[in-house]
C-alpha cells in the first residue's frame, strides 16, 4: 500500500497514526541507564535509588549519568518549543549510547517515546536518533515485567493498596496494566480499585498552577476516592502525581499517603522497610 | 470577490501541491460485525425496537387490518390517517368496510397548508408503509411520497408502520447497496427507530417529545 | 511561572467563571451525574474494542479524505443540491450568514422562525440577530428551548440544558409559561410539546443544522431523537439549513460509519430515533415539505484552521460531545465556564480559529493534557496535540509570527525569561548539580508559600539528598 504515503507535502491532510502494535521486548540486558527524572531527583530520590536496587537485583548493572537533568516536558507542554528542544537535545546526546533507558516515571518515558518526535519534527537527522532512543526507552514497571520477567517472593505483611497511574503513563505507556500485573505477583498485596480510577489527578504540570481552582477540585476528588477505596496507602509510578496527591493530602491534614511504586516494590521483595 | 470564491480560494491555497487522500473505505468494517442469519434478523430488529418503547407485532398479510382496528379501539382513538392510493391502503379500507370499524379513516389528499390546523392537532393515528427495515440498528426505512407525505409519520401521536419481513436487511450499508440509494434519493428519506423521545431533562427518557408518542410496527410474514 | 492573580479580577475569564462554577454544588452534581452516565452509555455501546478502533480509524480516514478535497467536494455539493432544487449560499463571517438568513426570511415576509438544534446558528447568534429585526426565532429542541426560555446559552453541544435539574426546569416553566409547577419529567416534556407544536404550525421558516452534507447525492443528513428536526425541516414553507464548510463528505456510504460513530459516541445509541435525509424541496406532486430549501455554508475561521495541516484535523469533528463527556475539567466546571459556543476540549481547539486567541487566551491552558478526549474522539482528532500546538501559538512573540488568529495572546517576556533560565539550568550539568546541592542543603529554607500551588497543597520540600547524590554514592561511580 504505497498509497499510505501518498503525499509528502507538509500541508497534506493528515490521518491518525496507525495503531501501535504490541511492543516486543528484548532479552534482559547486562546494563541499563537509569533516567531519574527531575521530580524524583529532588523530591523522591529514595524511589530512584529503589529503582536502581530493583534492577540490580535482576543482575543488571545500572548507570546513572550525572549530567542528566529534566526531559524537557514542562516547557513542551507549556508551548515553549525551542526551550524544550534545547533541554531535550542535551538529554538525547547524553543517552545516545545504545543502552536501554529505564525511567521510573511514565510521563517522562512517554516524552522520550512519543513527544521527542514532535519536538524534533523539523530535524530529519535528529529524528533517527530520537527513534532509536524511543526504541530503547522503558518505563520501570514495564521493564521489570516484560524485560526482566521478574519472579518475586513477597516478603511483606498482608496489605491493601490503591494504584494511581498518571494519564500519560496510562495512555502513552500502558503503565497501569504493567503495574497491575507486577502488583499481582505479590502474594500479600491486595490492590483495590477506586472510584473514577482512570481520571486525572489534576496535576498536569503547569496546569496545577495556571488553573489552581480546577486542579484543586480534581485532586480533592482524587484523594477522596483513594481514601475511600479501603486501601491503607496509594502507590504510583509517577512523581508528578505523587507530589500533587501527597501535597493535597497533607494540606487536608489527612493521614493517608501515597508513595512511589519503586519504593513499595523494593520493600516487598527485599524485606527492608526502606523509605 | 464573492464569499464563495474567497472561501474556495483559501481552501485551495491550503491544499496547494497536495493530492487527494485515497479512498480506502473498507466496507467490511460496517458490514461484518452486523450480519445475521435470516431467522435472526427479525429477532434483532424486534428486540432493539422494543428496547426503545416500540410495540412490535408479527402477523400475516391477511391479519393485519384487523389488528390495526384492535389497536385503535383499545386506545379509544377516533380516527386514522391512511393512504387509499397504496395497496395496503386499499386492503385497510376493504377491512374497514367489512367490519364496520368505528374510527374514521382520514386521507392526506390535499397540500398541508389546506388543513394544517386539523392535521397538527386532530389526527389521532396514522398508518404508513415502509420500504424496509434494518436489523443492526432496529430501524425502519421510510420513503415518503405523494400518497404518504412526510408529516404523516410525524404528527399523529400514534404511528403504525407496516414492514414486510422479507425486506429486513442486516445493516444500513447493505440496505443502501440493495436499494441503490446513491442513484437517486427521494426528497426526504427517513430512518425511524422508535417513537419520538428526549432525555434533555436530567437524562430522564420521556417519549413523545415532538413526534409520535407511540410507534407500532406490524411485521408482515410472507406466508 | 504564573502570577497569583486575585480571582475577583478574573470574573470575565475562564478561571474566574470556573471559580463560580466550582462553588455551585448543584451544578457540579448535575454535571458529574450526567457525564458519568454518558461515559457509561458510550462504553456499553462499544463492547468490542477491535470493532470500535477499526471504525474510528475509518471515520478518521473518511474525514481526512473529504478534507483533502474539500473545495472540490463543496463545489460538487453545491452543484448537486442546486440540481435538486436547493439554493446554496456562502458566508465568510457569521454576520454575512445572518444577513443571508435574514434576507430569505424577509423575502417571505416571515415573522416567526422555528429552529431545530443547530450549533452553527448558536455560533452566529442568529436568535439575537433576528430578534433585533423583529423576527421571533424559537428553539424547538427541548433542551435548547429550556435554555432559551431562561435567557441562557447551551452548556453542552448535545445536551444543552444538562446543567439544570427537573426542579429548576419546573420552576422555569411555571414562571415563564404560567403552568402549574410539576416535577414530573414526562409532564414537563408534554408542556413543551404542546407549546412548540403550535409554533411549528405557525412558523414561516424552519432553521436547522446539518450533521453530514453528502456531495455525491446532494443530501443534507440530520440526526435527532425528538422529531423537532423533522418538524423544522418539514412543516414550515421554507427551510434554511446552516452548516460549517467542514461538514461535507464525499459519498453516501461514507455516512454509514460516521453515523454509527456519532450516535454511539454521543449518547450510546446504536442510532438516533430519526435520521432525516433531505435531498430537495417539495416536488410538484408532493403534498408537504418546504417549498424552498436553502443551505448556508459558513466559514467563520474554518479556512484559517484548514490552512495549517496540523490544525486542519480540528475540522474532522462530527460534534458528538464525547470529548466533553470524558473531560475531567468540563465535568467540574460545566459548559458555561468556557464562555463561548463550543465548550469542552473540542471548544478549546476550534474556538480560537473563530474568535481569536485574544478572546480565549486561557482556553489552551485549561487542560491537564490528560488525553481522555483524544482517547474517545470518534474521528481521532489528536486533541491534546492540538492544545499543545495552541499553547505554542499562544506564547509566541509578534516577531515569531503566530499562525493562529490573534496568536501570542499569552506572550510574556518575563515568562520567556524564566524558561530561558530553566534551559540554562537543565543544559549545564554543573549548574544543575549545584542547584540540587543548594536545594537539598537549604531545604528548610524552601518557601512555605509558593503561589497558587499552596492553595491546594503544602509546599514541597526537597529531599535531604538528591538522586544524583544517592546514586553516585550507591553506584560508587566515576562512570557514566
Amino acid at each position: 500500500m504505497s498509497e499510505l504515503f501518498y503525499d509528502a507535502a507538509p500541508n497534506a491532510t493528515r490521518v491518525a497514526p496507525e495503531r501501535a502494535k504490541p511492543r516486543t521486548y528484548p532479552a534482559r540486558p547486562e546494563e541499563v541507564t537509569l533516567f531519574g527524572t527531575c521530580v524524583v531527583d529532588l523530591f523522591f530520590p529514595e524511589a530512584g535509588l529503589d529503582a536502581i536496587r530493583l534492577l540490580e537485583r535482576e543482575g543488571i548493572r545500572v548507570h546513572f549519568p550525572q549530567e542528566q537533568a529534566c526531559c524537557g516536558q514542562p516547557a513542551w507542554t507549556s508551548g515553549y518549543v525551542n526551550e524544550a528542544r534545547e533541554v531535550a537535545r542535551a538529554q538525547l546526546n547524553l543517552l545516545d549510547n545504545g543502552l536501554p533507558v529505564v525511567v521510573p516515571s511514565g510521563s517522562c518515558a512517554g516524552m522520550f517515546r512519543q513527544h521527542y518526535r514532535e519536538v524534533f519534527a523539523d530535524e530529519p537527522d535528529t529524528l533517527k536518533r530520537v527513534d532509536d532512543l524511543a526504541e530503547r526507552t522503558y518505563e520501570l514497571t514495564e521493564f521489570l515485567l516484560h524485560v526482566c520477567k521478574v519472579d518475586w517472593q513477597d516478603l511483606g505483611q498482608p496489605t491493601r493498596i490503591a494504584l494511581h497511574t498518571s494519564c500519560s503513563a496510562r495512555r502513552e505507556m500502558n503503565t497501569h496494566l504493567h503495574a497491575r500485573e507486577l502488583l499481582g505477583k505479590l502474594a500479600n498485596v491486595t490492590r483495590l480499585d477506586h472510584d473514577h480510577e482512570s481520571e486525572c489527578c489534576g496535576f498536569g504540570g503547569t496546569f496545577s498552577v495556571r488553573m489552581p481552582e480546577v486542579s484543586g477540585a480534581m485532586v480533592l476528588d482524587k484523594t477522596r476516592s483513594l481514601r475511600e477505596s479501603g486501601a491503607v496507602e496509594m502507590v504510583t509510578a509517577d512523581g508528578g502525581c505523587l507530589l500533587n496527591i501527597n501535597g493535597s493530602l497533607e494540606k487536608q491534614h489527612q493521614a493517608f499517603r501515597g508513595r512511589h511504586l519503586a519504593s513499595f516494590l523494593w520493600e516487598r521483595v527485599s524485606g527492608e522497610a526502606m523509605s | 470577490m464573492s464569499a464563495r470564491s474567497n472561501i474556495l480560494n483559501k481552501l485551495r491555497a491550503g491544499l496547494a501541491g497536495t493530492s487527494p487522500r485515497p479512498d480506502d473505505f473498507d466496507e467490511s468494517l460496517v458490514t461484518r460485525p452486523w450480519q445475521y442469519a435470516p431467522e435472526d434478523r427479525i429477532t434483532r430488529l424486534r428486540s432493539l425496537m422494543e428496547a426503545v418503547h416500540t410495540e412490535v407485532h408479527q402477523l400475516t398479510r391477511a391479519e393485519w387490518p384487523a389488528r390495526v382496528q384492535l389497536l385503535l379501539e383499545q386506545r379509544g382513538l377516533s380516527n386514522l390517517l391512511y393512504a387509499p392510493g397504496t395497496e395496503h391502503g386499499r386492503q385497510l379500507a376493504e377491512h374497514w368496510r367489512h367490519s364496520a370499524a368505528k374510527p374514521d379513516l382520514l386521507v392526506y389528499d390535499r397540500p398541508v397548508e389546506d388543513w394544517k390546523e386539523e392535521l397538527f392537532w386532530n389526527v389521532d393515528a396514522s398508518i404508513t408503509g415502509t420500504v424496509g427495515g434494518i436489523a443492526a440498528t432496529g430501524s425502519l426505512v421510510l420513503w415518503p411520497d405523494r400518497h404518504e407525505p412526510r408529516l404523516m409519520s410525524l404528527l399523529p401521536p400514534l404511528h403504525i408502520a407496516l414492514l414486510r419481513a422479507s425486506e429486513v436487511e442486516d445493516n444500513l450499508y447493505g440496505m443502501m447497496q440493495k436499494q441503490n440509494w446513491s442513484a437517486g434519493l427521494p426528497t426526504n428519506l427517513l430512518l425511524v427507530s422508535g417513537p419520538s423521545k428526549t432525555a434533555d431533562i436530567e437524562q430522564v427518557l420521556a417519549y413523545g417529545a415532538h413526534g409520535p408518542k407511540e410507534l407500532v410496527v406490524l411485521i408482515l410474514e410472507d406466508a | 511561572m504564573s502570577q497569583r492573580i486575585p480571582v475577583t479580577e478574573l470574573t470575565d475569564s475562564f478561571r474566574g467563571r470556573a471559580v463560580g462554577a466550582l462553588a455551585d454544588n448543584q451544578l457540579r452534581t448535575n454535571f458529574r451525574v450526567a457525564m458519568d452516565s454518558l461515559m457509561k452509555k458510550r462504553a456499553d455501546a462499544f463492547p468490542d474494542e477491535e470493532e470500535r478502533e477499526g471504525l474510528r480509524e475509518l471515520g478518521n480516514h473518511i474525514k481526512a479524505r473529504a478534507l483533502s478535497r474539500l473545495p472540490d467536494l463543496l463545489e460538487q455539493l453545491e452543484a448537486k443540491l442546486t440540481a435538486n432544487g436547493v439554493h446554496v449560499h456562502w458566508a465568510e463571517t457569521t454576520e454575512d450568514a445572518n444577513r443571508i438568513v435574514h434576507s430569505i426570511i424577509e423575502a417571505q415576509k416571515g415573522t416567526q422562525v422555528v429552529k431545530g438544534k443547530s450549533m452553527v446558528s448558536e455560533e452566529m447568534e442568529m436568535n439575537d440577530f433576528l430578534a433585533e429585526r423583529n423576527i421571533e426565532c424559537l428553539e424547538s429542541d427541548m433542551g435548547e428551548y429550556i435554555v432559551q426560555l431562561d435567557g441562557e446559552k447551551p452548556s453542552h453541544i448535545i445536551m444543552p440544558a444538562i446543567h439544570k435539574n427537573r426542579f429548576q426546569v419546573a420552576k422555569l416553566f411555571h414562571d415563564k409559561l404560567g403552568v402549574d409547577e410539576t416535577e414530573d419529567v414526562n409532564e414537563l416534556i408534554q408542556i413543551g410539546r404542546r407549546t412548540l407544536r403550535q409554533k411549528f404550525l405557525e412558523a414561516d421558516v424552519g432553521v436547522s443544522g446539518v450533521n453530514f452534507a453528502i456531495a455525491e447525492t446532494g443530501t443534507l443528513l440530520l440526526v435527532e431523537n425528538e422529531g423537532n428536526g423533522r418538524m423544522s425541516t418539514t412543516a414550515p414553507p421554507v427551510h434554511i439549513a446552516v452548516t460549517g464548510i467542514e461538514k461535507v463528505v464525499e459519498n453516501l456510504r461514507d455516512v454509514v460509519p460516521l453515523l454509527s460513530l456519532l450516535t454511539r459516541s454521543a449518547l450510546g445509541q446504536p442510532i438516533t430515533t430519526y435520521v432525516n435525509m433531505i435531498s430537495g424541496p417539495r416536488k410538484a406532486d408532493e403534498l408537504d415539505g418546504p417549498e424552498e430549501v436553502h443551505l448556508v455554508l459558513l466559514d467563520n475561521g474554518r479556512s484559517g484552521a484548514f490552512a495549517d495541516a496540523q490544525l486542519r484535523q480540528t475540522l474532522n469533528c462530527i460534534r458528538c460531545g464525547a470529548c466533553m463527556n470524558h473531560c475531567p475539567v468540563y465535568t467540574r466546571v460545566g459548559g458555561h465556564t468556557y464562555g463561548e459556543v463550543y465548550p469542552g476540549p473540542i471548544g478549546k481547539i476550534i474556538t480560537p480559529h473563530m474568535v481569536g486567541l485574544h478572546k480565549v487566551p486561557d482556553h489552551p491552558s485549561a487542560s491537564s493534557l490528560c488525553g481522555a478526549c483524544g482517547e474517545v474522539c470518534p474521528v481521532k482528532i489528536p486533541i491534546p496535540e492540538m492544545l499543545q500546538r495552541l499553547r505554542q501559538e499562544n506564547v509566541k512573540s509578534p516577531a515569531e509570527h503566530p499562525k493562529v488568529k490573534d496568536g501570542g495572546a499569552k506572550y510574556s517576556r518575563k515568562e520567556r525569561a524564566l524558561w530561558r533560565f530553566w534551559v540554562t539550568l537543565n543544559t549545564s550539568p554543573g549548574f544543575y548539580r549545584l542547584f540540587l546541592w543548594a536545594a537539598t542543603r537549604f531545604r528548610k529554607l524552601a518557601p512555605k508559600n509558593v503561589g497558587p500551588w499552596t492553595e491546594n497543597h503544602t509546599a514541597p520540600v526537597p529531599a535531604r539528598r538528591s538522586l544524583h547524590d544517592l546514586a553516585k554514592a550507591h553506584l560508587n561511580q566515576g562512570d557514566r
